[in-house]
């Protein structure tokens, strides 16, 4: 009846993780019932949950992440600590548990933070940068987010009942084989992974769709602002890369479920083909991650230095270059594994070459910065962090590159350092600084400033403390994932790298806080005009927060930043255009079809991955019906009538008015 | 930013019409700095234009992931660890049946597409339940060939070639029995609600989804069963 699922799936005898999410579990009851006593379900329910407004569904993204990127922060601080306690000790995880974190670190950090964070900026700026009202599939656009949503609970799901893969982010084969992993952790794993795989790829198809099919009147390719480049490359990337992941993970689910052959040691398997399908997805992953991330630095430079971006043609083609060049090197993460020294040099050469690429925006944003009138804000302060530390990783990274080198340093801690010190400063910075800059956007209040700048330096400084010692011991020949560690030579930089964890922790509670102190100082934090950086693309020139509609009329667009000339302008006295009459406006209507389909994808996950057949047929069977019954809805759209557009638009462009001639009247 | 006033001629004197005289336009003034490239001077596309446009990326996509199996297939195809080969175990002239139901099922789609324009529901329900059937027929035969090969032992279970056999071919037949689930409850769909231009949009899209198939099959055909049949 239920397959493979009983009582001992539940870890009684470990009571970190049964705590743990006791604690989560009666947090969310919490929240859940409190919502409830306030009568805010309706509420959530019709803005929110069934929502297929790009910005709310960007925002639901955003939380997403920032919850998981605390999950996957507490196993970092666990797997530190442990790590440094068996210098003296025995530590408090047992290998078996020990190797659920990290696999689990790995795997929230990648797909449950990093690109639902990246996707959930994608999703709140790009139509708004591009001048137009709605991606082009709303409705497919909350699929998106809460199949990944369903996937992040398989995941948790399985800190109580049973476990999760002890495999490693990446669940390499054979060991990930039922013969070598034969609990469920693995089928965890890929069950989690597939359903928010397949949420990734249609958020993919549907920003590719949306920039390269609509676009305000008049922009061309290259008056398209440089973050929807980037995230064009992204997505691009994500359409390409992604189908891999997913015949990938179904071979090994094959492999588990039905005895197939991809990957095992025997009968012809080649668990070689595994780490090159898995790596033919991973590296592009990496670009996919971070390609956003330059794309809305490069923004912020541009604004805070008062400046049009250097060189923007040049950084487009470089965006492409990498965006290409990515796809030619995913051996460089297996040098080891003895495909010869000409494939290894190859794609040495290669691994090189696409440093050109991102050196090439480094010196953009360097430019960009030369000459201008730089401002200090805290988006800025994570930009600057950013291009120094990055830079860093970027070097370290091309060491590795050489193969002779990677042989020594393969697996090693010096690996782990690299990685952390590129997606850390890349992707979370650009995450943090992305998050402060259009915060404002979104809720019409910025964030506090001096909390936001703590949380910058404490983040910057643990982030420092934390991976330069980790450099060194992996040149010292600390290999990754160590349970223990009986080397006391290894301690003092341990002891280094524990330290930074502490000051870590205070950056993290640095941005808990800021949230908190910004939410009771709305008012006072009020971004009355919709423009709180001098902005320059045309997201600014809405108010803040936009309305559902975000243009009243679609901007005309003559030049690669036309809400800067717009607004100079109108500085300088020029009067507005204002429209004499307006149309009305028709939206998407909200939909539960992601919601439910996710729910039902749920189900079928938790059953497949207990082998209760007939809960996931019966989940099939749902969430087909949730398909028919979404095909068979007769309006798919609601009217905004012209007096309500004219409303919005006026009061906009009073207040826009009133601004400028104070700019005037003070310069 | 207009705290520089005046005549200053300093980098950061940006201003409205900074665009013809700002020093940091390098590249950015190049051939085509009138008018704008690329297409855009338009705006938005039309729902139809977006939605093919968005499902041809999605069959991009889909196209990519049975390359992967296409390559799991090229590296496996040797490893028949002491089992059956190709040569051994494909009959043509079944697969040469099954070419023939799947490209006149593309066909028929095709005419019940041309239906669909002069809004005939007759034939275009006709033409549509015409590809349905051919379809299944050809899932049929694709069933009889697994069944046939797993009882004589020669099942996915037995070698790596015959893992990725199954898995690169059952893909495709995968595809292809979603895709009659697909085509079923559009025909009801168009039945009940008649000729509405999302449904015209849906239609559309099965037929490209029909004929990537076809696509996908063709490759089938020649990689996997006439050279694995004459290897």
């Amino acid at each position: 009846m239920l397959g493979k699922l009983d009582w001992a799936a539940i870890p009684f005898e470990e009571p970190i993780p049964l705590i743990a999410a006791l604690v989560v579990f009666l947090g969310m009851v919490g929240l859940f019932a409190w919502v409830a006593l306030k009568g805010w379900l309706p509420y959530l329910w019709r803005e929110w949950i069934t929502s297929v407004d790009h910005k709310r569904i960007g925002v639901m993204y955003i939380i997403l992440a920032m919850l998981m990127l605390l999950r996957g922060f507490v196993d970092a601080i666990m797997m530190r600590t442990h790590q440094t306690a068996t210098l003296f000790g025995e530590g408090y995880l047992p290998p078996d548990h020990y190797d659920q974190i990290f696999s689990a670190h790995g795997t929230i950090m990648i797909f449950f933070a990093s690109m639902p964070f990246m996707i959930g900026l994608m999703n709140f700026v790009v139509p708004l940068q591009l001048g137009v009202r709605d991606v082009a599939f709303p409705t497919l656009n909350s699929v998106g987010f809460w199949l990944t949503a369903s996937g992040a609970l398989l995941v948790n799901l399985s800190l109580v009942i049973g476990e999760f893969a002890r495999t490693g982010w990446l669940p390499y084969a054979p060991l990930s084989e039922l013969e070598y992993s034969p609990g469920v952790g693995v089928d965890y794993y890929l069950w989690a992974i597939q359903i928010s795989g397949v949420g990734t790829l249609v958020t993919g198809v549907n920003l590719v769709t949306t920039i390269l099919k609509m676009r305000a009147p008049g922009m061309g390719y290259l008056r398209m602002p440089i973050f929807c480049w980037t995230s064009l490359a992204s997505c691009m990337l994500i359409v390409a890369a992604f189908p891999i992941l997913t015949a990938t993970l179904a071979m090994l689910t094959l492999d588990r479920y039905l005895g197939f052959h991809f990957f095992t040691n025997t009968a012809g398997g080649n668990p070689m083909m595994f780490v090159n399908l898995i790596w033919a997805w991973g590296h592009p992953e990496v670009y996919i991650l971070v390609l956003p991330a330059f794309g809305l630095f490069s923004e912020i430079f541009s604004t805070f230095s008062s400046k049009p971006l250097f060189g923007y043609r040049s950084m487009v083609a470089a965006t492409l270059f990498i965006c290409v060049v990515s796809f030619t090197v995913w051996l460089h993460h297996f040098f080891t594994m003895g495909a010869g020294a000409d494939v290894n040099a190859a794609f040495g050469i290669a691994t090189s070459v696409i440093a050109v690429g991102t050196g090439v925006k480094i010196y953009n944003w360097m430019f960009t910065m030369y000459g201008g009138r730089i401002r200090f804000d805290t988006p800025m302060l994570w930009a600057l962090g950013f291009i120094t530390t990055f830079t860093v990783g970027g070097m370290t990274g091309v060491l590795l590159a050489v193969p002779a080198a990677d042989f020594v340093l393969h697996n090693s801690m010096f690996l782990v350092a690299h990685f952390h010190n590129v997606i850390i400063s890349g992707v979370l910075f650009g995450a943090f600084a992305g998050y402060t800059f259009w915060f404002p956007k979104a809720f019409g209040f910025r964030l506090h400033e001096g909390w936001g700048k703590a949380a910058f330096w404490f983040t910057l400084v643990g982030f420092i403390l934390v991976f330069v010692p980790l450099y060194v011991v992996g040149l010292q020949g600390m290999t990754r994932r160590l349970q223990s560690i009986p080397v006391d030579g290894w301690a003092p930089s341990l002891l280094v790298a524990l330290f930074g964890v502490a000051v870590m922790i205070a950056g993290a509670a640095c941005q808990v806080i800021q949230l908190f102190v910004s939410i009771r100082q709305r008012d006072s934090l009020r971004d009355e005009t919709g423009d709180p950086w001098d902005g320059r693309s045309l997201e600014w020139s809405t108010p803040s927060p936009p309305p559902a509609f975000n243009f009243a009329r679609l901007p005309h667009v003559e030049d690669e930043e036309p809400y800067w000339n717009i607004k100079q302008r109108a500085i300088e006295g020029q009067p507005p255009e204002v429209p004499e009459s307006y149309q009305p406006i028709e939206m998407p209507k909200n939909s539960p079809t992601g919601f439910v389909s996710a729910f039902f994808a749920t189900l079928i996950g938790f059953a497949l991955i207990w082998h209760i057949w007939w809960l996931a047929i019966l989940g099939m069977i749902g969430a087909y019906a949730t398909f028919v019954v979404f095909a068979w809805r007769d309006e798919a759209e609601y009217e905004i009538p012209a007096s309500e557009v004219e409303r919005v638009d006026r009061e906009r462009l009073e207040t826009r008015q009133a601004w400028y001639k104070r700019r005037e009247e003070h310069a | 930013m207009s705290g520089a006033a005046g005549s200053s001629t300093l980098p950061s004197d940006i201003s409205a019409r900074s665009g013809e005289h700002d020093p940091y336009r390098v590249g950015r003034h190049g051939g085509h700095g009138h008018g704008s490239t690329g297409s855009g001077a338009v705006g938005p596309a039309s729902r139809y234009v977006t939605v093919t446009y968005g499902f041809w990326i999605f069959l991009l996509s889909d196209i990519i992931m049975f390359s992967a199996f296409f390559a799991g297939y090229a590296v496996l195809s040797g490893a028949t660890a002491g089992g059956p080969t190709g040569r051994e175990l494909f009959e043509l002239p079944r697969v040469a049946i099954q070419t023939g139901l799947l490209l006149t099922s593309s066909f028929t789609c095709g005419l019940g597409s041309l239906a669909s324009h002069r809004r005939d529901m007759a034939w275009t329900q006709i033409w549509l339940l015409v590809t349905g059937v051919l379809g299944a027929a050809f899932l049929v035969l694709e069933v009889q060939e697994f069944a046939a090969m797993i009882d004589e032992g020669a099942g996915p279970t037995r070698s790596a070639f015959l893992s990725s056999f199954f898995a690169l071919v059952g893909c495709h037949g995968l595809h292809v029995g979603l895709g009659l689930l697909w085509l079923g409850t559009m025909m009801a769909q168009l039945w009940l609600k008649g000729f509405r231009d999302d449904i015209l949009r849906r239609l559309h899209c099965f037929n490209l989804f029909w004929h990537a198939l076809d696509i996908v099959w063709v490759a089938i055909f020649s990689l996997v069963y006439l050279l694995g049949a004459s290897a």
